[in-house]
């Protein structure tokens, strides 16, 4: 099997404090990770490999010259190689500019049977690309797969978790497929492991190795990012023993109406 | 036209569909135009009667047996159809699993643009513009939509009001037919396992979370007790999730689930910032914790600082007093 696993390089969320707020660590420079759910798409990819034998895993990203790192620590997992797309005309791509990249990497790779990727991302979160992918490859899409039950004969068998439940589906391949924490448990990668991946020479693609043009990459959503406001933290502290706190925050509740 | 979808299992809307009636009403009456429902499903015919009365001017009634569950491919056929036959500005849908499902490949293949989770819609010089959170809670992303219409939104579970059925307001309804055959489509639904709890996280008004500080398993039956109480639903911090305390489906925050409850009490939860992303938002926030010192303190509305497993047996038996 020839399978794509979609990683992004995100901000590193846990670099969050009262030092840095969300725009400093979204900046220029700031500290980056693997985005957490790609974690589990990658180690959803090297099961799959390792269950069929012949397999190869290509790890795939689009982002800035520094998220070689990123395919690093998936080569450092296991994947067998992977892909960069960087172009300075990418700076500011939308969910369907960055799903469009991918797909043109995707076909470039060729003949491939499955894209995972995670749910979402942490930092972006329209938990659009994996969908978008599959529109403009035509690929099935099953979303928030929580197990992959079988891959046989052209066709894949999913629990996807869902509002209603569990859903068992089927479909065709080449699929789509993004995955949910509940999957696995992604993997540490070796100190050996590490060492080869940091040695790794990862191809960068621009937009015209992929036959694009910079008129197929125009955003149709433009942003701006800000702070949230914050909260008028004004806490009420309540006193008393267990059964005097409990009626005043009963009755403080009842008059906002919440309970 | 503004075109909202009304998303059904087995005839029951998901009450987030409401919510997108709302945020499309306000879309529609600030832009101009009419805001057209569009029910699809196999037996659903009162569904499109019930949109206009809470807000749609018409509706378009797509009734299949190929749309009797929801699949993302016929579904996606035939919006899209819906959408390249009229003159569609804004498409609103709830940010539901299928919501972002549907909206993104529409999107795709009409290749316009997309904006999921939207927490604030607003029309600025003739133009729909949105706001919505990004960094699991720590920017807020004003979005800006390029030429190419319709505009793809889905708005957050819990945002907008769900406007009451007002069975004075009248529509016209059309039919219309499935766009993909039954040979057309591969996808083959085996079984549902249906979630264990009526009331999840995703749509509770109450939410009662326990972490860290219960110490082990034997804490969520006191948690549960609260929750139940209350009409609520349970929830849990990663650090009780990961201590294998209770299942990761009650997990809130930013590798659980987001929830935006009108009450959310946090026991024994310290407040990282994980766990204030999936639930900073809630109207009310309730925190007990011994250590006064938490970071949740800062978030929350109301404080006791004291040892959950006085305060919590006392909450209880009080909620149950005044729920009578």
């Amino acid at each position: 099997m020839k399978i794509v696993v979609l990683v992004k390089q995100t901000p590193d969320t846990a670099k969050l404090s009262k030092r840095m707020d969300g725009l400093q660590l979204s900046a220029d420079g700031g500290p980056r990770i693997v985005n957490p759910w790609d974690e589990y798409a990658i180690e959803a990819g090297l099961v799959l490999a390792e269950k069929n034998k012949g397999s190869k895993v290509t790890a795939l990203c689009l982002g800035k010259p520094e998220a070689t790192e990123a395919l690093k620590r998936a080569i450092a997992m296991g994947a067998n190689d992977a892909v960069l797309i960087s172009d300075s005309v990418l700076a500011q791509a939308d969910s369907l500019v960055t799903a469009k990249v991918l797909a043109a990497a995707i076909k470039k790779i060729g003949e491939v049977d499955l894209v995972l990727a995670g749910r979402s991302s942490i930092d972006g979160n329209n938990a659009a690309t994996a969908v978008q992918i599959a529109a403009l490859l035509d690929m099935s899409m099953l979303s928030y797969v929580a197990s992959i039950e079988a891959v046989e004969e052209g066709s894949i068998t999913a629990v996807r978790a869902v509002e209603a439940g569990r859903e068992t589906v089927s479909d065709n391949l080449p699929a789509v497929i993004s995955v949910v924490r509940e999957i696995n448990e992604p993997r540490y990668p070796s100190f050996m492991k590490i060492r080869k991946a940091t040695k790794a020479k990862i191809p960068i693609w621009g937009v015209a190795d992929l036959g694009l043009s910079d008129g197929d990459v125009v955003p149709q959503v433009l942003w701006e990012m800000a702070l949230p406001p914050s909260r008028n933290a004004k806490i009420d502290l309540i006193n008393g023993t267990p059964v005097e706190a409990a009626k005043l925050l009963a009755d403080k509740l009842m008059s906002e109406k919440v309970i | 036209m503004i075109l909202t979808w009304i998303e059904q299992r087995d005839g029951n809307v998901d009450t987030i569909s409401w919510e997108a009636v709302t945020a499309g009403r306000q879309i529609a009456d600030e832009l101009g135009g009419e805001l057209v429902a569009l029910v699809l499903g196999a037996g659903v015919d009162g569904l499109a009667n019930e949109a206009i009365q809470r807000g749609a001017d018409k509706a378009v009634l797509v009734n299949d047996a190929s749309l009797a569950q929801f699949r993302l491919k016929p579904y996606a056929a035939t919006v899209q159809h819906v959408i390249e036959s009229h003159d569609v500005k804004a498409v609103v849908m709830g940010a539901s699993s299928s919501g972002l499902e549907l909206s993104a490949y529409v999107a795709a293949k009409l290749g316009v643009g997309l904006a999921a989770d939207c927490t604030d819609v607003a029309v600025e010089g003739g133009k729909v513009v949105i706001s919505r959170p990004a960094l699991i809670g720590n920017l807020v992303v004003k979005v800006n939509f390029g030429e190419a219409t319709p505009n793809m939104l889905t708005v957050r579970r819990r945002i907008f009001p769900v406007m009451e059925a007002d069975e004075s307001r009248r529509g016209d309804v059309v039919s219309m037919n499935a766009v993909l055959g039954a040979g057309d489509i591969s996808t083959e639904i085996k079984g549902l396992e249906a979630a264990e709890n009526t009331i999840t996280l995703a749509n509770a008004r109450i939410i009662a979370s326990g972490g860290r500080g219960l110490g082990g398993p034997e804490g969520f039956p006191m948690m549960q007790a609260l929750a139940d109480t209350l009409g609520g639903a349970l929830g849990a911090s990663r650090a009780a999730v990961d201590a294998g305390w209770i299942p990761y489906e009650y997990q809130v925050g930013q590798t659980g689930k987001t929830v935006q409850p009108d009450l959310y009490i946090a026991c024994a939860i310290s407040g990282a910032i994980q766990h204030l992303a999936g639930m900073k938002t809630s109207k009310v926030i309730v925190a007990i914790n011994k250590d006064p010192d938490a970071p949740i303190f800062k978030y929350a509305h109301y404080g006791i600082v004291g040892d959950i497993f006085d305060y919590v047996p006392a909450l209880t038996a009080e909620f149950k007093k005044a729920q009578k």
